[in-house]
């Protein structure tokens, strides 16, 4: 298992090498956006791997719920981290790519604003962790997270509905893609989701020893308070 | 008295009587929208037209803040008299305790939104153009919202070191897609220029979705581990 | 283009920003591990 991180890791360094050289080099240039439109290549990408991250979070939150296994609640911890660091590229690209291209930074598009949500609920769900005293952050995260994921769904319609009523403009096209600008975009986003899974686990190798190291601290110091009678 | 209804009945009538004695809770709230109320009248100075199209968000923001204010002091009581842990070792399942609170909550922003409606039609010249009646439901249906929300994160909050901050923190996000529809849904009634119909369905099926959840998991909020 | 320099940049500045926060959360853990290892 050990070994896997190193090689994960020289992988994952190649795809996004090769992700990089066909968002920039390889995919055809745009009609109308011109060279921009290729922030794309990182923009989308980046959002699908937060979703999954999200999900990951999920999962992982509904098995504490149902067993109180604490590995799960690491691993809950650790992908929403990650999840709300892919999800502040999204939202940083976002803008970027839409001021050159429609002229203003930001605009109410469905997914930008999900997105943006999305980032705003796990922010809280991070700082709910942070801030409650260690014995129930773990229950409470997990509710915290079922509760945001029962609102995702509500969020998308209430936007989708509000842009019907005021519409705005779309941020990343619809539409259909050139094959070529497909095959760069999933390279991308298998080098994004590698990305994810070691930054993830580390994050999670990293949460399990500090649980240890606390756990020892813990122990050591009761232990040193019986002696010193 | 330890049945579900009974205990539900018994908590929410003794919070009523209280607050009615001391008027803590609807005071500062009725206090902090109006000045919320006055203070964004100093920086719009609308005509009829403009204000018709700004007074559904106006409104509820005024609503959120003043509904935090009391949301923070819902737990407030019950902390300081170790009444909790009464709760947790009584037989009576902790939803009724959940219901109770959020009845009162209920009742008393619902008071705070019927102080405050009369003030915003004469701050704002407001007149509505659409069908005002829809307007119950969106006041009732946002209300309920807000306070389930409210108080089931509340009480969460009160297990948090910035008790006080931690609330607003987490209601706000995940009450986004409510806001949105009680301020659409208050324009478009105001203004007349659309149907409210879609806004008023999705607060009911907010409501539904986050009233079931709330109950089902305040359970593991009360006992905490 | 600046921009898309700039989203790209950007990009990659957010991820090392967060793998170097993770980077100095684990020197940190090894050093509180000796301090715990020599007190034995």
């Amino acid at each position: 298992m050990k070994r896997a991180f190193p090689i994960l890791a020289i992988l994952t360094a190649g795809l996004l090498t090769y992700g990089l050289y066909g968002a920039l080099i390889q995919a055809p240039t745009e009609q109308t956006m011109g060279d921009v439109q290729r922030i794309f290549y990182y923009h989308v990408p980046s959002a699908w791997t937060a979703f999954c991250l999200f999900f990951v979070n999920l999962v992982a939150s509904i098995i504490y719920l149902v067993r109180r296994n604490p590995k799960a609640d690491a691993l809950a911890l650790a992908s929403a981290e990650v999840g709300v660091v892919f999800c502040t590229v999204v939202l940083v690209t976002g803008p970027i790519w839409a001021r050159p291209v429609w002229g203003i930074w930001w605009t109410w598009d469905l997914r930008l604003t999900l997105t943006l949500v999305l980032w705003l609920i796990y922010v809280s769900y991070l700082m709910l962790r942070r801030f409650s005293s260690s014995g129930q952050t773990p229950m409470m995260a997990a509710v915290l997270a079922v509760l945001g994921a029962l609102d995702v769904p509500l969020v998308y319609f209430s936007i989708w509905f509000f842009r019907t009523q005021h519409p705005q403009p779309v941020i990343g096209g619809g539409g259909s893609i050139d094959p070529r600008m497909l095959h760069v975009l999933l390279m991308n986003w298998l080098a994004f989701m590698c990305l994810a899974t070691l930054v993830c686990w580390s994050r999670y190798r990293l949460e399990i020893l500090r649980r240890q190291v606390e756990e020892t601290q813990a122990l050591e110091s009761l232990l040193a308070a019986g002696s010193s009678r | 008295m330890s049945s579900p209804p009974g205990v539900t009945r018994a908590t929410l009538v003794k919070d009523l009587r209280l607050e009615w004695r001391s008027k803590d809770a609807i005071n500062s709230m009725l206090f902090f929208a109006l000045l919320v109320v006055v203070i964004f009248s100093f920086s719009f100075d609308p005509t009829a037209e403009e204000s018709r199209r700004i007074a559904g968000g106006l409104v509820w923001v005024a609503f959120l803040f003043a509904a935090v204010v009391a949301l923070n002091q819902t737990w407030a009581r019950e902390l300081r008299n170790q009444v909790l842990d009464a709760y947790r070792v009584s037989p009576a399942p902790a939803s009724s305790l959940f219901l109770a609170k959020v009845l009162g909550n209920f009742i008393f922003v619902s008071v705070l939104q019927a102080l405050m409606t009369p003030l915003f039609v004469v701050f704002y010249n407001l007149r509505a153009i659409g069908p005002a009646y829809q307007l119950v439901f969106v006041a009732v249906l946002g209300a309920w919202a807000l306070v389930v929300n409210g108080t089931f994160f509340a009480a969460m909050s009160v297990r948090t070191r910035s008790r006080e901050i931690m609330l607003p923190l987490l209601l706000f996000p995940i009450t986004i897609p409510a806001l949105l529809a009680m301020v659409e849904a208050t324009s478009s009634i105001l203004t007349g220029e659309f149907s409210a119909k879609f806004w008023i369905v999705l607060l009911a099926v907010y409501d539904v979705v986050f009233t079931t959840g709330c109950l089902l998991f305040f359970e593991i909020v009360l006992h905490g581990e | 283009m600046t921009y898309l320099f700039a989203a790209y940049v950007a990009t990659w500045v957010i991820h090392i920003a967060y793998l170097g926060h993770l980077a100095r959360s684990y020197a940190r853990l090894k050093k509180e591990i000796e301090e715990v290892n020599r007190k034995r």
